[in-house]
């Protein structure tokens, strides 16, 4: 185990910067995520952690050393890949077993850290197959087994449940984080699914084109959003967000929307209010929004209701009655809207905290 | 195929089957003629073999009887069968490396290296006979196995396939690799080309006939008996004023049967061979 220090660090390709002066500190025995669209850098920074890319400039320590000129094999990292990266002409057992080869591990040694990793992994019946005879779950599975038997201070997972079903990813999500609280092993994982980085993470790094956004935990990153980036990249479904400013202490914004604050004068220019779509309540009918789509999912049904430019989601309770095209009111939970600058799109942050009825906490 | 086709009427699948069977059958026909006529004259005597009959009148072995004891044949296979072998098996492992160093290796004027690699395919090699004799003339090459065999390694369609190959292989395994501690060679060796298995055995095939099959170097570096190859003691059996057709057909004959047997024995692979390689 062991923390990894990112300070700084840059990635150029010529004359194209993609990552810009980032830094982080992964505490020991951290579960890290790196989330952010596609682009934006994460897979970057953490094949620079790997050592599978140059860093152009900056520093990265892992267990206080700096590791910029180790190669990837002294770093004392294992990496699950994205396609899995097994070798199609080795078994499961010659896959896992590669690196204690290459190391020069004795033939019982290796066999009984395979067979621990087969174990932990419920691989045991699989050892002598291809990869090619295996699942997706199982490849995946195989690829942490040949990451585990090293037995690494640092696991880097890149985008690994990317090409499994849904259903399968949330089965892998829930294995790979009861891995780490067995194993207890620092671990950096990249992917652009925000439900795996909230359901996952002890901690969220949330990345844009080459800069860190935010970062916290995934309930921090939920309730106290650092810009609208952030707040409309955290949560399922997205934030809504109402373009508006304040009248004296209403915000007016467009659709007709309404909503008691009492944000100081010093920040009544060009505002966002944002807000959760289960803070909406719908009213009964005979409002100024239409229903544009219902959608049930059971447990809550999605509800996409427009007035004018603004469309909003509101995540309901239950089941509902309403039909498109049918109007209706929709009232905010006042306590629970963000606001946001619109020109800099950071979140009015410490106003929150004075102004109670603004506040949400 | 017995499937109803979904998008034209059955009339319509049974005319342009009909129409391609012919087309191929007649194609067909067209490539084998010469074979069998090739056979024909091997059991026809010396007289008979002129004749436009395709069956021999009165049938005989003395041909082949004459070819494997009369001239030193066997020692013409052995010489093919060894050049054929070595060039393969050399040449194989020398493109493999090359295609792997030009596909995923960076280094300064790859791509100008790779370009004149690629450019000598479009000269063939009558253009280039003269001065490649004057080399290995003045490397002293002349009448040995090592005069037939180097010239032929080099090859310019077996590194672009394998460097086409290299490419599209997924980066993620090398790098696998290197997480797991491989260096260069170790990749190579138990990554890249247990994965070429595939590509490797269509081109062993394709460079066995190649050289079974070679003729023009074989006889411009080795004028010494000993050194020679099948089709040059093939084409010996012609001499200036008269060619033994009888003799010549009957040793075309038992040349032909490894190739056949290749064939059978691979066929599988010849055809995927030729279907990724897009030749012949």
């Amino acid at each position: 185990m062991a923390r990894v220090e990112i300070e700084n660090i840059t990635k150029r390709y010529g004359h194209l910067e993609v990552v810009h002066g980032v830094s982080a500190c992964i505490e020991d025995g951290e579960f890290v995520i790196l989330v952010g669209p596609s682009g934006c850098g994460k897979s970057t920074l953490l094949r620079m952690i790997a050592g599978l890319e140059h860093i152009s400039d900056g520093t990265i320590s892992i267990d206080g050393e700096v590791v910029n000129d180790v190669a990837p094999k002294d770093r004392n990292i294992a990496m699950v890949f994205q396609n899995y990266a097994l070798y199609p002409h080795m078994t499961v057992a010659q896959n896992m077993a590669f690196s204690l080869k290459l190391s020069g591990l004795g033939k019982d040694e290796t066999r009984d850290k395979v067979g621990n990793a087969a174990r932990i992994l419920g691989l045991e019946k699989l050892l002598d197959r291809y990869p090619g005879q295996l699942s997706g779950g199982q490849r995946q599975r195989v690829a942490m087994g040949r990451a585990i038997v090293r037995d690494p201070e640092v696991f880097l997972f890149d985008e690994p449940l990317s090409n499994l079903d849904a259903k399968l990813r949330v089965q892998m999500r829930a294995e790979i984080k009861s891995l780490h609280q067995r194993l207890k092993t620092t671990t950096i994982y990249v992917t652009h699914d925000q439900v795996e980085a909230m359901t996952m993470a002890d901690r969220i790094v949330v990345m844009r084109d080459g800069l860190i956004e935010q970062v916290g935990s995934p309930l921090d990153l939920y309730d106290e959003p650092a810009n609208l980036f952030v707040a409309g990249f955290i949560g399922s479904p997205t934030m809504n967000f109402i373009e508006g400013a304040m009248e004296a202490d209403i915000f007016r914004g467009t659709g007709g929307i309404e909503c008691h604050s009492n944000l100081p004068a010093a920040f009544h220019g060009a505002l966002v209010a944002g807000i959760r779509p289960d803070k909406i309540k719908l009213g009964k009918s005979g409002g100024p929004f239409e229903v544009l789509v219902v959608e049930p999912t059971g447990a809550e049904t999605q509800v996409v209701v427009q007035s004018g430019d603004l469309q909003l989601v509101a995540l309901v309770q239950g089941r509902v009655t309403y039909r498109p095209g049918e109007s209706v009111g929709v009232t905010l939970d006042e306590t629970a809207v963000h606001f946001f600058d619109a020109r800099t799109e950071q979140r009015i942050e410490h106003l929150d905290r004075n102004l109670g009825s603004v506040s949400r906490q | 195929m017995s499937k109803p086709s979904l998008y034209f009427s059955n009339s319509q699948v049974t005319a342009v089957r009909l129409i391609w069977m012919t087309v191929a059958a007649i194609l067909a026909l067209m490539t084998v003629f010469p074979l069998l006529w090739m056979v024909s004259i091997a059991f026809k005597g010396a007289q008979e073999s002129f004749s436009p009959a395709l069956l021999p009148s009165a049938p005989t072995w003395s041909n082949f009887v004459y070819v494997l004891t009369e001239v030193p044949f066997i020692r013409y296979m052995l010489n093919s069968l060894f050049v054929s072998v070595t060039v393969t098996v050399v040449a194989l492992f020398f493109h493999s490396m090359a295609g792997y160093a030009l596909a995923r290796l960076r280094f300064p004027g790859r791509e100008l290296i790779f370009l004149a690699i690629f450019s000598t395919l479009l000269v063939s090699l009558p253009v280039v006979i003269v001065p490649l004799f004057i080399i290995v003339r003045a490397m002293g090459m002349l009448n040995t196995y090592g005069g037939i065999i180097i010239p032929s390694i080099f090859n310019a369609f077996g590194i672009f396939l394998l460097r086409q190959y290299y490419l599209s292989l997924p980066r993620e395994i090398e790098e696998a690799a290197v997480m797991d501690g491989a260096g260069y060679w170790r990749i190579y060796w138990s990554v890249i080309l247990p994965l070429s298995k595939p590509i490797l055995s269509a081109l062993a095939i394709l460079f066995f006939l190649a050289n079974w099959n070679a003729f023009l170097w074989p006889l411009t570096v080795a004028s010494d008996q000993k050194f020679w190859v099948v089709q040059v003691g093939i084409a010996n059996f012609k001499s200036e004023y008269s060619a033994a057709w009888n003799y010549m057909l009957a040793a075309s004959t038992i040349v032909a049967i490894p190739t056949l047997v290749l064939f059978l024995v691979f066929q599988r692979q010849i055809m995927d061979s030729i279907k990724t390689s897009g030749l012949k």
